[in-house]
């Protein structure tokens, strides 16, 4: 035992050494034309010696450390608690959910415009949380190529109002049935794979659109993306300082008030909470319809359900449908709110830190989903002198997340239907 | 309704099933029973289509249907049980019954989003039935709890209620008496026969204990090793000699 303790810490250490050298020591530096590669300075090579003890001494102890982590009392004080009736459970979620509504409708008039800008890029996350839910928490499908969808959404609303002038409105629901489309047809080969295999060719699939958008010059405009997307109207009201298209009205000048910046911001706000509460009440209700049903059954035992005359690729691709047209929807929002997009925006990273969101906030659980995605989208611009460490202190959430936590934030419950008394 | 001709499967070198022909009639239980590792779950996982029998051929209702996919199997009417009982543990016992059913649903998702006239009354007729059937295997007072909470007969006879509710015209149970008690065996025994008789229901069955299958069999089928060894009705099989013999030299 502390035999193979010793060699496996000796082994970390090694691999910390051989990793961070390079990376942080070793230093490209340009003279003139040529590149010539400079090593580590002393302070940098103490500092890889200091890391790799600190590993090899966690590895060594590593037992005793975990052991005093257990002891920890459990932060979260739900956890130790039985189940909730689901009566009462159903109150505290409507409750809640009234409440953080309520909050988000007053929100923007309380707040600056950068906080209401981050609120709408919250509700874009929720939105893509909660349909990632649908594959990843409800139909247990690990889906790693989900921004793949999101970009579909994003750039039919790009493409479609550069080259046809289609509004915001229209392009809302082309973008979410195309994405869905996107699913349905994707989902339809790959969804006989298991696990790891899906999650390997979702990647892959994600990869693969956006290296086409990036190199499908003609049409996406590759790396430089595509601009001037327009913002939404309110019947027809722009809200630009000036009418952009003919016929139309400007905002101000209908109400007869003065031009301002923030109408437009709180506007696309509205727009996204509108959409945010419309995905959650959608999927609420596909959690408690046969569909909703079949997730589960197949997800609890796959035999049994097939044995039943439950259809697998049926009721998967169902989920993995429906999740692309969430996505798209969300895509659209975003198109429109930064008035620009290339491919950029929708690199693997997004899909991870989505996927992150709906594992931290407890698969399948949506009030779960909810707060991991105000955490996660927040919690980055609240300590922005440490955004260089982003990743760092996102990866350490997750791992301390495992430790204590593994079954997320708020694990699901689902509704489950009552046989009523008979009366 | 049911014809197996000649059925064989193979596992790498092993041959688990060897030229196995089993019939079943409307109206008629037929017991299929053998000693451990025979080949009886086998036979049951080629006709639901969990396995790909790799000679024979399969007859329901006339239509060929070896190789064919387990969920489409199942939808031609003819449900199984489990050896080992699998119920959708963390959902509800009325839920269970209401999965087994959604081909009787409305599973349209735009019917479902607006609760179209037609969603809910088939939604309220699953219901009934999902009632009707828990009534009838005696687990009505739990219809709301978690199926995993259920005691192991319960669990078995909610299995039954499961296959039922999809109206299938054969029912096949792997052991459904396994573990349990004498007098649940004797309800067991009498909900069989039930369906049968009104249900309509033919009934194929694998069964360890001896007083049931005798007791309800129209017809048994002996295989032993994965081949056939005999097969008649019960007063037959009862003074079968090669039967005797593979049964006493298993004891
Ligand atoms: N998937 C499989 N792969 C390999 N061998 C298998 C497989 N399934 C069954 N077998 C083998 O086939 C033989 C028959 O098994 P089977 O489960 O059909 O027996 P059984 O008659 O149902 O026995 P029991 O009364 O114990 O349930 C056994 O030797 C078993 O090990
Ligand atoms: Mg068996």
């Amino acid at each position: 035992m502390a035999a193979q303790n010793l060699k496996h810490a000796l082994f970390c250490a090694f691999i910390t050494v051989i990793i961070a050298y390079p990376i942080l020591g070793l230093n490209l530096v340009a003279e003139g034309t040529s590149v010539k590669l400079e090593g580590a300075n002393t302070a940098t090579v103490v500092n890889v010696f200091l890391a790799a003890v600190a590993v090899f001494l966690f590895q060594v102890f590593r037992d005793n450390i975990m052991g005093v982590f257990g002891k920890v009392p459990n932060l979260n004080p739900l956890a130790k608690r039985g189940p909730v009736p689901q009566e009462k459970r159903l109150l505290m979620e409507r409750v809640f959910f009234v409440a953080i509504i309520l909050l988000a409708l007053i929100w923007p008039f309380i707040v600056s415009r950068g906080a209401v800008d981050l609120a709408t890029l919250v509700l874009i996350y929720i939105m893509l949380a909660l349909g990632l839910n649908v594959v990843v928490g409800l139909a247990g499908l690990l889906d790693l190529g989900y921004v793949a969808f999101y970009a579909v959404g994003a750039y039919t609303f790009a493409l479609l109002s550069q080259y046809f002038g289609i509004s915001f409105w229209l392009a809302l629901p082309i973008g979410a049935l195309l994405a869905a489309l996107f699913g349905f047809v994707l989902g339809f080969p790959v969804l006989r794979l298991r696990g790891d295999y899906l999650a390997i060719v979702t990647l892959g699939f994600g990869e693969i659109i956006r290296i086409l958008l990036n190199n499908w010059t003609s049409l996406t405009g590759g790396p430089n993306g595509i601009g001037g997307i327009p913002d939404p109207t309110l019947f027809g009201m722009e809200f630009g300082r000036r009418v952009k298209e003919e016929g139309n009205v400007s905002f101000h000048e209908t109400f007869g008030i003065a031009y301002s910046g923030e109408h437009k911001v709180i506007f696309l706000y509205l727009i996204a909470l509108v959409l945010a509460i419309f995905t959650l009440l959608v999927i609420r209700r596909f959690m408690r319809m046969p569909v909703g049903r079949a997730w589960e059954a197949l997800r609890e035992d796959e035999i049994a359900a097939r044995s039943l005359g439950m259809s697998r690729t049926a009721v998967k691709l169902s989920a993995f449908t429906i999740g692309a047209f969430f996505a798209g929807f969300a895509g659209t929002v975003f198109a429109s709110k930064q008035g620009f997009i290339s491919p950029e925006s929708f690199v693997f990273l997004e899909s991870a830190i989505i996927l992150a969101i709906v594992v931290l906030g407890g698969m399948g659980s949506q009030v779960g989903v909810i707060l991991a995605a105000i955490a996660v989208t927040i919690l980055p611009e609240l300590a922005r002198e440490f955004s260089e460490y982003r990743m760092l202190i996102f990866g350490a959430a997750m791992v301390l997340m495992m430790v204590w936590r593994p079954q997320g934030l708020l694990p699901m419950r689902r509704i489950q239907i009552e046989l009523k008394e008979q009366g | 309704m049911l014809e197996v001709q000649n059925l064989s499967m193979r596992f790498g070198g092993l041959l688990a099933v060897d030229q196995v022909s089993v019939d079943v009639q409307e109206h008629e239980i037929v017991s299929i029973i053998g000693p451990n590792g025979a080949g009886k779950t086998t036979v049951f996982n080629c006709i639901s289509g969990f396995y790909k029998p790799t000679g024979g051929k399969i007859l329901f209702q006339g239509q060929e249907i070896q190789g064919k996919p387990d969920y489409k199997i199942s939808r031609l009417g003819m449900v199984r049980t489990f050896q080992h009982v699998r119920l959708f543990s963390k959902m509800t016992v009325v839920e269970n019954l209401l999965v087994a059913q959604h081909r009787h649903l409305n599973t349209n998702l735009l019917a479902g989003l607006l609760k179209t006239p037609d969603y809910r009354e088939r939604e309220k007729k699953s219901l009934e039935r999902a009632r009707y059937w828990l009534e009838r295997v005696g687990l009505i007072d739990m219809a709301n709890w978690e199926a995993g909470n259920l005691a192991y007969g319960q669990q078995r006879r909610l299995e039954i209620a499961r296959c039922m509710v999809t109206e299938p015209q054969l029912l096949m149970l792997d052991e459904p008496a396994a573990g349990l008690n004498p007098a649940e065996t004797k309800e067991l025994d009498q909900l069989i026969v039930s369906l049968k008789e009104d249900y309509n229901v033919s009934v194929l069955l694998i069964e360890h204990d001896m007083s049931l299958v005798m007791g309800i069999s129209d017809r048994i089928n002996v295989i032993n090793q994965g081949r056939p060894l005999a097969s008649g009705t019960p007063e037959e099989i009862r003074q079968n000699d090669d039967v005797i013999k593979a049964y006493l030299g298993e004891a």
